[in-house]
């Protein structure tokens, strides 16, 4: 499959949108510094995966979505979780383990979740949501709607049982699915070459009946078009579609983990960090006119004091009441109370 | 009141069920057009047309995270297991997803589910088909296990899982769906959390669930005609635990018995035996016995399968251990 290219200097340019993708990954990338700045200051405990360097692929795919679609994530989930329109407040409270967090600070990093905004977790298990995705879809079809639902997992997790399970019903019954394979090269330290035994692994869309797209996951735009297609395939025809985006993660695995070091050289990741997403966006705004240095700076400025904002509420944020530990292992409800979501 | 099979009974709570609520769904392998491995789902398909009952490709951890993403949006799935020992590929899902949800999410995702099948030894299954999984299931925060021992108990337990809100885990038995019993029409609802005592009797308390409820009663029956009375105690449900009817039963008789059809460590005796000592210390008049798996794997050969099982004899001979008989 070619590469789809970006349509930004086709002339159908739209600055309004243009400028609202790069100030969501501008927040992604600033939140997540803090973030990695609140690790090192033990506000954050426990596992935190960070996104940086593949904000195209999170923004531009969220970007084409309603509000009454679903989006479901793995344990890299905080930069779609804003994406998506949770206040950043919550965000980070969940992030310090407080009780405004968005899953009242029971989840954590790995597990945000927001029934508001329609963002069906952060889930800890590599290949643990694609069946839930596949679900949700199922259920909008049982149901007769329109949405679609948007599931990202990262390349490894094509090895995964749970993939294969899931793209084959997929395939066979006809879901409103999007699988977005954010392929960053590496599970953990293991290359995606010495794990899977093809290389282009959007083509294992072929067993299952499903179409298949390639993205450069750094051009934030290609992203948003290859998704909308996608999307827009589910929403009229029920056609699931795999989605490989091409990006590289400028950070380690974790928190816990060597940026660069026994698996990848410094030298590759210095080469992939000069196609940084938001570098990339920025260079065709500015070339096309639509921005210029001073209004980078202003809203680099504005995106910088959300994320202290959310810093100071998170901190001040209380921690979860003794009584939170036995809340919610089971609800005290049956059927009759209306738990659907419209 | 009608004779029904406990197949017949399951069947008919999820017609009931399925009519009450459309967004009752009934998904898994063999369920739709060969009408059920064990034919627990016949007819539904005719009634209920695919959409409600899905036959899925044989692919245990795919079907039931659909059914946990279905529930997360609303809908209510009963995901049938033909067998819980094929679940074993499934338990990422029902453990990490369906159990963890409400609580991870902070309240916000709770998981209206059913997760249903047989288990525990059937005849001659051998190793791979011949297991009971009450204790793992009842050790997981966040489900509900229910294991009912008559046709009764089948359709009224079946019927609150589907209602619950929670994911609820139903264990059945091959060796039970031909059993037959007085079954409630319409509206029979067994509630979750209830045990019940199925023979009053002062002198032992034989604690049990699921399928060792038949091999207790006839027990019970046979000791009875020597003036040995005893309290069958049918948890019905394994969690949560009916902790008064247990301590109540045991204060009376002041000795007990539990029985199940699962391995001994970590079993589910471990964890009545424990609420008894706790609770019960001073009541007793003799140590607690259990009856259980031998801890093996299942044998084939039909007296190694027989030497492996809890039975009545096995029953009996604890029973008259703890009152001190012979």
């Amino acid at each position: 499959m070619a590469r789809k290219k970006s349509d930004a200097r086709d002339g159908t340019v739209d600055a309004a949108l243009h400028r609202e993708l790069l100030r969501t990954m501008l927040l992604q990338r600033r939140f997540e510094e803090r973030c990695a700045e609140a690790y090192a200051l033990g506000k954050i405990g426990g596992f935190c995966h960070l996104y940086i360097g593949q904000e195209g692929t999170g923004a531009g795919a969220i970007s084409v979505l309603r509000d009454d679609d679903y989006v479901i994530a793995t344990y890299r989930d905080h930069a779609q979780a804003l994406a998506r329109g949770i206040p950043p407040r919550a965000v980070m409270a969940e992030l310090f383990g407080r009780s405004d967090g968005c899953s009242r600070g029971k989840g954590g990093s790995m597990h945000l979740f927001s029934r508001d905004r329609h963002f069906l977790g952060g889930h800890g298990i590599v290949g643990g949501n694609i069946p839930l995705a596949t679900g949700v879809a199922f259920a909008i079809k049982y149901r007769g709607g329109d949405q679609v639902c948007l599931c990202f997992f990262g390349e490894a997790a094509v090895n995964i049982g749970s993939f294969h399970e899931s793209l084959n019903m997929a395939g066979l019954w006809k879901l409103p699915v999007i699988y977005v394979i954010e392929n960053n090269r590496y599970g953990m330290g293991t290359a995606l070459e010495r794990a899977s035994a093809i290389n282009d692994i959007a083509e294992r869309a072929r067993a299952y009946a499903m179409p298949r797209a390639v993205v450069d996951g750094q051009d934030v735009l290609a992203v948003r078009q290859v998704v909308g297609e996608a999307v827009q395939r589910a929403r009229t025809e029920q056609i699931p579609t795999l989605i490989e985006s091409r990006t590289y993660r400028f950070m380690g695995h974790s928190m816990s983990d060597a940026v660069s070091g026994t698996y990848r050289t410094k030298a590759e990741l210095e080469e992939h960090v000069k196609r940084d997403p938001i570098g990339l966006l920025r260079a065709q705004m500015q070339a096309a006119g639509q921005i210029n240095n001073e209004d980078v700076a202003r809203l680099d400025a504005e995106v910088k004091a959300v994320c202290e904002d959310a810093w100071q509420f998170a901190d001040q944020s209380p921690e979860p009441p003794a009584e939170a530990l036995y809340e919610d292992v089971v609800v005290d409800t049956m059927s009759d109370a209306e738990v659907a979501l419209t | 009141m009608a004779v029904l099979t406990y197949r017949e009974a399951l069947s008919q709570a999820l017609r009931e069920e399925m009519q009450r609520d459309d967004r009752v769904f009934v998904m898994g392998e063999e369920v739709g057009v060969y009408q059920g491995a064990y034919k627990v789902s016949k007819g539904l398909l005719q009634e209920f047309g695919e959409m409600r009952v899905v036959d899925t490709p044989i692919t245990e951890l795919g079907f039931a995270g659909i059914g946990v993403g279905a529930a997360m949006v609303g809908l209510r799935p009963v995901i049938e297991f033909m067998t819980w020992n094929f679940a074993l590929l499934a338990m990422d899902q029902v453990v990490n997803s369906a159990a963890k949800m409400l609580y991870m999410s902070g309240g916000q995702f709770p998981i209206p589910m059913v997760f249903r099948g047989p288990s525990g030894a059937a005849l001659q299954l051998a190793a791979q088909h011949s297991q009971a999984w009450e204790s793992w299931l009842m050790h997981i925060p966040g489900l509900k296990v229910v294991t009912p021992g008559t046709p009764a108990d089948a359709k009224g337990l079946l019927k609150s899982a589907i209602r619950d809100d929670n994911p609820v885990v139903v264990l059945e038995g091959e060796m039970l769906y031909n059993t037959k019993g007085d079954v409630p029409e319409g509206e029979h609802v067994v509630p979750i959390g209830a045990a019940e005592l199925k023979r009053e009797g002062d002198h032992c308390s034989l604690i049990t669930n699921g399928k060792m409820v038949l091999v207790a009663m006839q027990v019970a029956d046979q000791l009875a005609k020597d003036g040995v009375l005893i309290d069958v105690v049918d948890l019905r449900t394994v969690r949560p635990l009916d902790i008064a009817a247990i301590t109540t039963s045991v204060r009376k008789t002041n000795r007990a018995v539990v029985l199940e059809e699962g391995w001994e460590q970590c079993g589910i005796g471990a964890q009545v035996v424990d609420v008894i000592q706790r609770e019960c210390f001073d009541d007793l008049d003799a140590p607690v016995l259990r009856v259980h798996q031998a801890d093996t794997p299942m044998p084939y050969a039909k007296n190694l399968e027989r030497a492996a099982k809890p039975d009545a004899a096995k029953l009996i001979a604890a029973i008259q251990r703890v009152m001190y008989i012979n």
